[in-house]
């Protein structure tokens, strides 16, 4: 235990003095935080939505017809009543719903007037906004080529909500996605490069031919950026909520621990490129080409899983951001329970111990 | 010579890689105190050899004991015995000198008072004691490579490992090094170092000679020399490795 804690000091020592790594570690996560605040914007094809139909007339029916049609939307969910529709966003099984009022064609023909109601799932602020300017102007389209065939123009009233995120703020959709990015940066490519410099310095043939057994090595040089990738995480939700005023509607234990449970993944994706490689760039390439850019990219992050072509949806299923994108938001923005998350989370477990167990093995090899 | 206790024994060692055999059927013995070269061409099977006898290495066969510890199955107590430099001199150089000091012999369960004790000694012999607090970067070359060997040995190994410990550094540079080897060995520190440089044979109590995976010679530079009718070990080493690519 003497020596193990020489060496976590030794690394400490190594990060604070290199002005790289301390850039990575402590001004890119808060100027990653204020760039994507400014979030990307996006399309939409094929989103999933719901009808809530409480008039069921021929009006109605036409224009539910018009969304389906439209190639924006497919309707996946039929409900019946006002209490389903949380349950159809927590599931994440619909983005947005359509409800019509009663009587939608009645009113329409005797007051000249009828609401539409529409309720979208802002926890992905961009989406949510697209999908409801969208309907809209489908809804519009129809009262337009009606209004050329009477007298007395009608008007449908079109109403809209954004669930988890009243505001529509850009904000709450690119933290997780921040987060997953900045833990990917800080535990694995940082680590990855940290281990593989030993390799290169030499001073790795040392350390192993020293008393030190090798899980005591590869545990103290990853130790360190496992506390700092912590201290960051604390840092974003921190700046999330002072800065751009989002709170965590979850529990801030269970997203602290998702939190860890994602950072252990980066560090054993880390440990696996750096037994993978014998430089210090092939690992920073490796790590910023296969983590980063898919962190960023692949992973709903800025682009909706939905709308890639399969090959990428399938990268993107392998991909551990996209898991921890989800699960992020489901805490932090929708306020759910672990039990909304375990498939996630056990898909995350899963990773750590595939990486490791390769890490092992390779290392193994290399030894024999 | 016989009666000297040996610290190293290697009988019968074989490595193979898949279908390659890097080292073949190694036999020799190094006694206490001495200083033993090990010598051969770039990929003769050097390296090998000195990953097995650190205990980074598994053999494919044989037994090596290594100050009565056994390759196979006290690794441990091997790496607690040895002191290792490679051709690198890898020290940390973001790190002042009293820090790499006190981490390297920090791994090795020196207590904070030895450590401290160990680390002014070294400072004084070196003369380094203004440099104590620089960072490594900022010495110049052969005094890192003087502290690295002082670090090799800092936790007062039985044997120390040197592979290629000279490579890229000047002749005065390697001639003081020499000198630090003469001393620890004369302290008792058993030295086991592989070089290409010929020159640095004639320094050695013994040399073995590596062609192929195989000792081709073991002998003290004056018996090589006269067994090979060689002016040098230069001329002995060109013999051999001649007869090594005949036999390809």
């Amino acid at each position: 235990m003497k020596h193990f804690r020489g060496f976590v000091i030794k690394e400490f020592y190594h990060i604070f003095r290199d002005k790289r790594t301390l850039a990575i570690l402590f001004v890119m996560p808060i100027v990653q935080m204020l760039l994507f605040g400014y979030v990307v914007t996006n399309e939409i094809k094929d989103a999933k939505i719901g009808i809530l139909d409480h008039s069921q007339d021929v009006v109605t029916r036409k224009i539910t017809d018009k969304l389906a049609s439209s190639g924006y939307f497919i309707i996946t969910k039929v409900l019946t009543n006002e209490t389903e529709i949380e349950d159809c966003f927590r599931t994440g099984s619909v983005k947005e719903v359509v409800v019509f009022e009663p009587d939608f064609a009645v009113k329409l023909e005797r007051e000249k007037k009828a609401s539409i109601h529409l309720i979208a799932d802002a926890s992905d602020a961009n989406t949510a906004n697209l999908i409801v300017n969208y309907t809209s102007a489908i809804v519009n389209d129809y009262v337009t080529k009606e209004n050329k065939t009477v007298t007395t123009p009608m008007q449908i009233g079109i109403e809209s909500r954004m669930l988890y995120n009243e505001e529509l703020k850009g904000v709450y959709m690119f933290v997780p996605g921040t987060m997953a990015l900045i833990l990917v940066l800080i535990s694995a490519l940082l680590t990855s490069v940290s281990i593989v410099r030993e390799k290169e310095l030499g001073t790795m043939e040392i350390l192993l031919a020293s008393p030190l057994r090798p899980l005591q090595i590869i545990i103290g040089k990853v130790m360190p950026y496992a506390v700092l990738s912590f201290v960051n995480v604390i840092t974003i939700l921190l700046l999330s909520n002072s800065i751009f005023g989002l709170p965590i509607q979850g529990s801030v234990a269970l997203l602290l621990l998702e939190s860890m449970l994602f950072i252990i993944l980066s560090l054993s994706l880390g440990i696996f490129i750096s037994t993978s490689t014998n430089s210090q760039q092939t690992a920073m390439m490796i790590s910023m080409m296969g983590l980063m850019l898919p962190a960023i990219i692949l992973s709903g992050f800025i682009y909706p899983v939905e709308n890639m072509p399969m090959i990428l949806q399938w990268v993107c299923h392998i991909n551990p951001s996209t898991y921890f994108i989800i699960i992020v938001k489901n805490i932090m923005l929708k306020g759910l329970g672990f039990m909304s998350v375990w498939k996630e989370t056990l898909v995350l477990c899963g990773m750590v111990v595939f990486f490791i167990t390769m890490s092992v093995r390779k290392f193994k090899i290399r030894l024999e | 010579m016989s009666e000297r206790e040996t610290i190293i024994t290697v009988n019968h060692l074989v490595k193979k890689f898949s279908s390659f055999i890097a080292n073949n059927d190694l036999n020799f013995e190094v006694y206490k105190g001495e200083i033993f070269g090990f010598l051969g061409a770039n990929g003769a099977g050097k390296t090998t050899a000195i990953k097995i006898l650190c205990g980074l290495s598994k053999p494919t066969s044989g037994e090596a004991t290594i100050a009565g510890f056994d390759v196979y199955t006290q690794k441990d107590d091997i790496k607690n015995s040895i002191g290792y430099m490679s051709q690198k001199f890898s020290l940390y150089e973001d790190l002042t000198v009293t820090e790499n000091i006190r981490f390297f012999a920090g791994i090795y369960g020196m207590t904070r008072k030895d450590i401290k004790i160990k680390t002014q000694q070294l400072l004084a012999k070196l003369e380094l004691e203004d440099s104590a607090k620089k960072l490594i970067k900022d010495l110049p070359l052969g005094w890192r490579q003087k502290l690295a060997f002082s670090i090799a040995i800092v936790h007062s190994p039985k044997i120390v490992f040197l592979d290629e410990p000279t490579g890229g550094v000047d002749p005065i540079t390697r001639r003081q090094f020499w000198n630090q080897i003469y001393e620890a060995a004369a302290e008792g520190v058993t030295v086991f170092v592989t070089t290409h440089y010929m020159d640095e044979a004639e320094y050695c109590d013994r040399v073995s000679i590596m062609v192929d995976g195989r000792i081709a010679a073991l002998d003290t530079p004056q018996k090589l020399k006269e067994t090979f009718e060689a002016d040098s070990m230069n001329e002995v080493f060109i013999k051999l490795a001649r007869n090594a690519t005949y036999n390809e």
